[in-house]
């Protein structure tokens, strides 16, 4: 296999608390190293880095891929074409397909698909229940066999708490987590579909107040404090879940925590519009909760950013928003607001906001990921921190374009993404 | 201002919408010019022979995708009035049973020619997105709980019509805040007019929050009472709750239905407005309802003047804005 050599970059890798120029050398797949000594003339490619920054390949732990079942939303291939071209070089696919990925056939469905998209590294996150019913464990062990990384009911909650206790004793034998989305759904039903609060009072939809979440989030760190399981809290939102994951952790608690761009960049204010790509769940909330989420970011309370990439078909979303479905795609729009509204404000340093989308995701997976060490495998993304560009839906890889931020002007974004020592995308006419 | 009937045909040129899609976005100059053109309509048509032609040629389509009587026979007679046709539309018997969407809906009817279409959804929000893919005019008469500007302006306009005026009046909406488009669309428009607004209800469907726009907020129907001018009595929208706000409907009735006692402790010539269909022994009593403080009929009178004005004024927006 080739080798790829990439000069004068600013090279930030926290996994190994590496952030400084230099030139980084791949070769057979894998990372050889940094400012290896080695003649122009052996290397295959040369990629002038200059001005850009040099990462490991980003990883994105929460990634609706609706392939099998909903391929007129996404396929595993547009979506895994999305990813790379929004700098991730590994995914986490989740099980609310259908059929749901709740057995070894589906999960091996899930590896071979990727396999012939070969674009980047997806990793199955399989079901905590048979076909996501909530009612009975899932073969859990056998799906760890065959490759899933973690288990998660989302889409729904893990609802009853006798099964999440179970659920949470047996993954621990096996070191794996349960990831949860986070609701009370008694308090959101009516066809809830925004954050309650002044702005739903005021447009007359139904709220899903922030107790739905919190009261959740609650109960998920109990039950890994009793049982010693590991809880990953899913797409958090809430100043009141977010206070109750950082006491969690004070406390010793097997809790992490996960947070979307929409999140920390968006609030309920938005609804006004009645535009359904503002409708996502959970939604979004007030300026205090995402004051809550910076805050969360900034003391590494919240230690993943991940997108909760939902893709709907447009012919879904472009309906009465209580009868769109909830979710935005993310992929080609993450990266770019974590530098807009993270770095360059100055929430977050370069390496604080890459190490929530490397290596951070890579161990609460227990994927050997997210770092530049050499011999790791040769994922690689590189940024340019400067390029202003304007958001178009209309461009994305991805087959759905139901995205809120349509038209943002947004500084910064991938420009290559390598995935196994083979460039998977390259920005037309980047680097220069 | 003065209209004149005799002279319409120009509206007045600081009305400048082709959608009425709620009152909140309204200033008060615009609430005005509605208000004065509705009594100018209702004047000039109050016995109910005289036919203003200004929208000949006009077609308007009632898209009414939820129940309705006195909104839809309203909008109706309104735009025969005017001299425009109307074509109505009931989702039940449509292709919307057939899974369509709303917006294709709308598109196919707008496609055979319409000017304005008038909608009513279950759902907030799905007159805005009628207005946002159709190139024809929208009136929204009733989002779901959220906005219905025609009733907010026949309540206002009824107000005006007994007072003159709404600035320094105490206007209390009682009952089911929450569920309400009434509600909002009269908080918009009487705030912007200048009255002081109560709401008053169970805590459960009269949140809080609404303090911070500016208005009072009671769950003691009989502490404000004798402040208040004007008591708007709300309908329990039962059929948009999922869980029952108060115990029963007893002890709802108990606490906030409009009686005579209550009557006896309100102002001299409290006015009482309902904008029905009005459940009588819940919000209010026969006697009430049919009692000398009761303008409920006046409401309905009123809103065919409202809808003529609103018509009127959508449709010349319009025009203008072809020309």
């Amino acid at each position: 296999m080739a080798s790829i050599l990439i000069r004068g970059g600013r090279i930030v890798d926290p996994s190994q608390e590496i952030d400084r120029t230099g030139d980084l050398l791949l070769r057979d797949g894998k990372v050889v190293g940094i400012d290896v000594d080695v003649m122009p003339a052996d290397v295959d490619e040369t990629i002038d880095a200059t001005g850009l920054i040099v990462t490991p390949g980003l990883i994105d732990m929460h990634v609706h891929l609706r392939e099998p079942g909903r391929e007129e939303d996404e396929t595993i291939a547009t979506g895994t074409a999305s990813a790379v071209a929004g700098g991730f070089a590994s995914i986490a696919c989740i099980p609310n397909t259908n059929p749901p990925i709740d057995t070894q056939a589906t999960v091996e469905f899930i590896q071979h698909q990727a396999v012939r998209a070969d674009n980047c590294n997806v990793f199955v996150v399989a079901c905590v229940s048979k076909n996501r019913e909530g009612k009975e464990l899932a073969e859990i062990g056998q799906l760890v066999a065959a490759g899933a990384v973690a288990f998660s009911d989302d889409g729904a909650p893990v609802y009853d708490a006798e099964l999440m206790r179970r659920a949470l004793e047996y993954c621990s034998m096996f070191d794996k987590p349960i990831l949860n989305h986070e609701e009370v759904l008694e308090l959101t039903r009516g066809g809830a579909v925004m954050h309650e609060g002044l702005v739903s009072t005021i447009l007359g939809l139904p709220g899903m107040p922030s107790a739905a979440e919190d009261v959740m989030v609650g109960r998920d760190i109990a039950l890994a404090e009793a049982t010693g399981g590991r809880v990953h809290v899913m797409h958090i939102s809430t100043a009141g879940a977010v206070e109750l994951v950082r006491r969690a952790k004070r406390r010793g608690v097997p809790v992490t925590t996960e947070v979307c761009p929409h999140h920390f960049t968006l609030t309920d204010e938005c609804l006004r519009t009645f535009d359904s790509n503002y409708k996502m769940s959970p939604p979004l909330r007030s300026r205090d909760d995402v004051e809550a989420c910076l805050d969360g970011l900034i003391d590494d309370t919240i230690e993943v950013i991940c997108t909760d990439h939902a893709p709907h078909a447009l012919e879904k979303k472009m309906q009465e928003l209580d009868v769109a479905p909830f979710g935005i795609v993310g992929l080609e729009t993450c990266l770019p607001l974590v530098i807009t509204h993270l770095v360059i404000p100055g929430h977050l340093t370069w390496p604080q906001a890459i190490r929530k989308m490397t290596i951070n995701p890579a161990r609460i997976l227990g994927v050997d990921k997210g770092t530049l060490r050499p011999g790791a495998d040769a994922d690689v993304t590189i940024i340019d921190p400067e390029l202003n560009w304007t958001v178009d839906p209309q461009q994305f890889k991805s087959k759905s374009k139901n995205s809120p931020y349509g038209g943002h002007e947004l500084t910064g974004r991938a420009v290559v993404t390598i995935v196994g020592g083979r460039v998977k995308y390259q920005l037309h006419g980047c680097p220069t | 201002m003065t209209l004149d009937v005799n002279e319409l045909g120009a509206i007045p040129a600081a009305w400048t919408r082709r959608h009425l899609l709620g009152l909140e976005d309204l200033s008060a100059d615009e609430l005005n010019i509605i208000l004065d053109a509705a009594e100018m309509f209702r004047d000039a048509t109050h016995d109910c022979t005289r036919k203003i032609s200004v929208l000949t040629g006009r077609t308007a389509a009632n898209l009414f995708f939820e129940n309705s009587t006195r909104t839809r026979i309203s909008f109706s007679l309104a735009m025969r009035r005017l001299g425009g046709d109307v074509v109505d539309f009931a989702s039940g018997s449509s292709s919307m049973s057939k899974g369509e969407t709303v917006i294709d809906t709308a598109k196919n009817i707008e496609a055979m020619g319409v000017d304005v279409v008038v909608c009513r959804h279950r759902t907030p929000g799905t007159t805005h997105l009628l207005a946002n893919n159709l190139r024809c005019s929208v009136i929204n008469a009733g989002d779901g709980p959220h906005e219905h500007p025609t009733q907010g302006l026949l309540d206002i306009l009824t107000i005006r019509q007994r007072r003159g005026t709404l600035a320094g009046l105490t206007v209390a909406l009682v009952g089911d805040i929450q569920f309400s488009r009434t509600a909002r669309s009269n908080i918009w428009g009487l705030r912007k007019l200048g009255a002081h607004v109560i709401l008053c209800g169970p805590s459960t469907l009269v949140s809080p929050l609404w303090r911070e726009m500016g208005v009072e907020i009671s769950h003691n129907l009989d502490a404000i009472l004798p402040r208040c001018d004007v008591l708007n009595l709300l309908r329990i929208q039962f059929e948009r709750q999922s869980t029952r706000p108060f115990p029963s409907v007893r002890e709802y009735a108990l606490l906030y239905a409009m009686n005579r006692q209550r009557i006896e402790r309100a102002k001299d010539g409290v006015l009482i407005l309902a904008p029905g269909p009005i459940n009588r022994g819940v919000e209010v009593t026969p006697d009430v309802a049919d009692g000398p403080h009761s303008v409920i009929l006046e409401q309905v009178t009123n809103g065919l003047a409202v809808r003529m004005a609103v018509l009127w004024l959508i449709c010349g927006a319009s025009a203008r804005e072809l020309d």
